[in-house]
């Protein structure tokens, strides 16, 4: 099992991941703080939207929705998946 | 107490205050906007912060999820740094208890350093606890030490030990007997936010929604009618009885009584079968999906998704619509929300469309299939005006109002049993009584100035009519008529009117008229020259006309500016004179 680095937007669904860093513009990284996701918070997608974006994550018992540029200033440890599946 | 709270966040925006009774002293209790902290940048979270370092409160309660415990206790926290009565109400258990979760309520409370009180508030008895509690603190017999989280350092730090500090208490007093608790909110959301059934679904909701309304709205309006009928000769006889001169006999009844009846007649039912409906849908939780779905959408057309919340707030009252539209974070978003909320058509103006679809699109079909006819029309039509916003809003936000969308983090909660009962009280007292009441209150006026416009003429022609004709040749370039065109300005008081002004004109009698069957109207309105045409540009214009005086008001507080007040004026009302001028060339030249 070897822990990959990866953008949250990535994640394929239902595959779960650590938060490593959050590199948003700081009023969206307030909210998603506010929302509890730190470092190390395990978050998951569970939800795609009809037009593909945005996702829903699940992370400390709530889904929230966020958008693919955002999600992509996201970084996660998770273990290794397939990018093509 | 009996603030609706619906299932999403953003239900309450603006502060509301209730007063309740506990051992022969008074609570004011005021309910502010729900928030996930103090320091996000939204206007409705603005409000709340700001409430809560006013200090003038005795006791702040904060009410928690007892099914997301761990991210409420952030705001928990926050809190306690800027008061130190506090109380923490623990809601919804039995979500909780049905989800396997357990929660050591006393625990909590000697780590917190609070009282802490455990409740389902959808049963009356665990409420006195807290308001017992609520008393106690009041006068000084249960003290709070709320413990504070040691901070010199900046925001971002502190908000990290914040949730690292609320994530041990969680552990420490929670236990999950059972982690696939939320197995069948998570199948019910594949589903309504699949890429094949989504749309579909959503567009199949609002049908249900507007199919119902159209044909339980029938008889009682009738009914209704009927009533008001029988009670005007009445009231002409009691004037008549205390001497009333007869001119000003004529105007009450004629003039404001018959405005107002129609407007009862027409609104009422289709309300009270509207509202409720929407309430359910709110309450299940089904909103922030909507939103999760189109944001794709509004997302390319440089929106946020949230809008879509909004809108469909429109179709209750576009003037709640505008106030929803603080939802929205960036205030560019907001604006470009607020200024496209009235090309959904609200309640006022379904009727109108309702009738128009019912007597030329469906036309001769009666009973269950033209009802379907109609409910399909008046879909195409929301359908056109979602269109429309979605385009507006995209040519503003690449004109005069440039900028990158701002984000779109939204939370979906999970789905709740709606309380029927709750529902419909709430729904008939707070939301239909309301804007009935509001539309009474203009149309009473509005009833007066018409009947006066009817009657008083020049050389037999009354001053009605020599508008209607001022208006005509330009009127017939969009495809109506000036007498059409004439109703829609003298409706700017209350969208409702507009249906019966014209046919007040056309009948060329001096005050409203009501008329039991669409049959009778379709009759008088194709005698009156209407085609396909002008139902179709009728329907057009209902959806893009300026908003009502209530809507504008509200724009003018919302946004604190005249400049853009008159841009929401003129911002539809262009749009729909120049999409019924193409539509009607289109026609002419093509058919």
């Amino acid at each position: 099992m070897n822990k990959k680095s990866h953008t949250l937007n990535n994640l394929p669904i239902n595959h779960c991941g650590f938060i490593k860093e959050i590199t948003c513009e700081n009023n969206i990284k307030r909210r998603l703080l506010d929302l509890g996701l730190i470092r190390g918070t395990k978050i998951c997608p569970i939800l795609v939207s009809p037009f593909k974006d945005p996702r829903a994550f699940l992370f400390r018992g709530s889904i929230i929705a966020i958008r693919s540029e955002d999600a992509k200033k996201i970084e996660v440890y998770c273990n290794d998946f397939n990018e093509n599946t | 107490m009996h603030q609706h709270t619906g299932n999403w966040p953003g239900k309450t925006v603006s502060n509301a205050s209730g007063i309740c009774e506990y051992l022969n002293k008074k609570f004011l209790f005021i309910d502010i906007p729900g928030t996930y902290s103090l320091q996000s940048n939204s206007e409705e979270e603005e409000i709340a912060r700001e409430y809560l370092t006013s200090g003038n409160s005795n006791v702040t309660l904060v009410i928690v999820d007892a099914t997301c415990l761990e991210r409420n206790l952030n705001l928990v926290f926050q809190i306690m740094e800027i008061t130190n009565n506090v109380i923490v109400c623990v809601n919804l258990l039995d979500e909780a208890k049905k989800k396997g979760i357990t929660i050591n309520l006393e625990k909590l409370s000697n780590l917190l350093g609070v009282p802490v009180v455990g409740t389902v508030a959808r049963k009356k008895k665990t409420l006195n606890n807290l308001i017992s509690t609520v008393y106690k603190m009041c006068i000084g017999k249960v003290k709070s030490k709320p413990i504070k989280i040691e901070n010199n350092e900046d925001d971002e730090t502190k908000i990290l030990k914040i949730v690292k500090k609320s994530e041990e208490i969680c552990k420490e007093v929670c236990t999950y007997n059972n982690s696939e608790y939320n197995i069948k909110d998570r199948k019910i959301d594949k589903i309504l936010t699949s890429k094949k059934f989504g749309i579909p679904i959503m567009i199949a909701f609002l049908g249900i929604i507007f199919w119902l309304t159209i044909i339980g709205a029938n008889y009682p309006s009738q009914v209704l009618f009927d009533f008001f009928n029988f009670l005007k000769p009445k009231l002409i006889d009691i004037l008549t009885f205390i001497n009333c001169p007869e001119n000003l006999c004529n105007m009450l009844v004629l003039g404001v009584y018959q405005t107002l009846t129609w407007i009862i007649s027409v609104m009422l039912p289709p309300m009270a079968i509207f509202f409720p409906l929407f309430t359910f849908l709110e309450d299940l939780g089904y909103l922030p999906r909507i939103a999760f779905n189109m944001d794709g959408i509004f997302k390319k057309c440089s929106c946020s998704g949230k809008q879509m919340i909004t809108m469909c707030m429109g179709f209750g009252c576009n003037a709640a619509g505008c106030v929803g539209c603080r939802i929205i974070n960036s205030p560019r978003e907001r604006l470009i929300a607020i200024l496209t909320n009235s090309f959904v058509p609200c309640n006022g103006r379904f009727p109108f469309l309702i009738s128009i679809a019912t007597i030329f699109i469906a036309g001769s079909i009666s009973g269950f299939k033209g009802s379907i006819i109609s409910t399909i029309t008046v879909i195409f039509v929301i359908i056109f005006g979602i269109l429309m916003t979605l385009l507006v809003s995209k040519i503003l936000s690449k004109t005069i109002l440039k900028g990158l969308p701002s984000s779109f983090v939204l939370e979906l909660p999970p789905y709740r049993k709606p309380q029927i009962g709750k529902i419909l009280i709430r729904s008939i007292f707070d939301r239909t009584l309301f804007v009935l009441g509001r539309a009474i209150c203009v149309a009473a006026p509005a009833g007066l100035v018409i009947w006066l416009l009817a009657n008083i003429g020049i050389h037999d022609t009354s001053l009605l009519t020599i508008i209607a004709n001022f208006f005509d040749p330009f009127a017939k370039l969009m495809g109506l008529d000036g007498y059409i065109l004439t109703a829609f300005i003298l409706g700017l008081p209350a969208n409702e009117i507009v249906l019966p002004i014209i046919l007040m004109c056309y009948l060329k009698n001096t005050s409203l008229i009501s008329i039991e069957d669409t049959n009778a109207i379709g009759n008088i309105l194709i005698q009156n020259g209407w085609t396909i045409i002008t139902a179709i540009n009728v329907m057009i214009f209902t959806v893009l006309h300026f908003p009502c005086t209530t809507t504008l008001l509200t724009i003018k507080k919302e946004t604190g500016s005249l400049k853009w007040t008159l841009f929401s004026f003129l911002l539809p009302t262009l749009c729909g004179i120049f999409i019924c001028i193409l539509t009607n060339l289109t026609y002419n030249i093509f058919i």
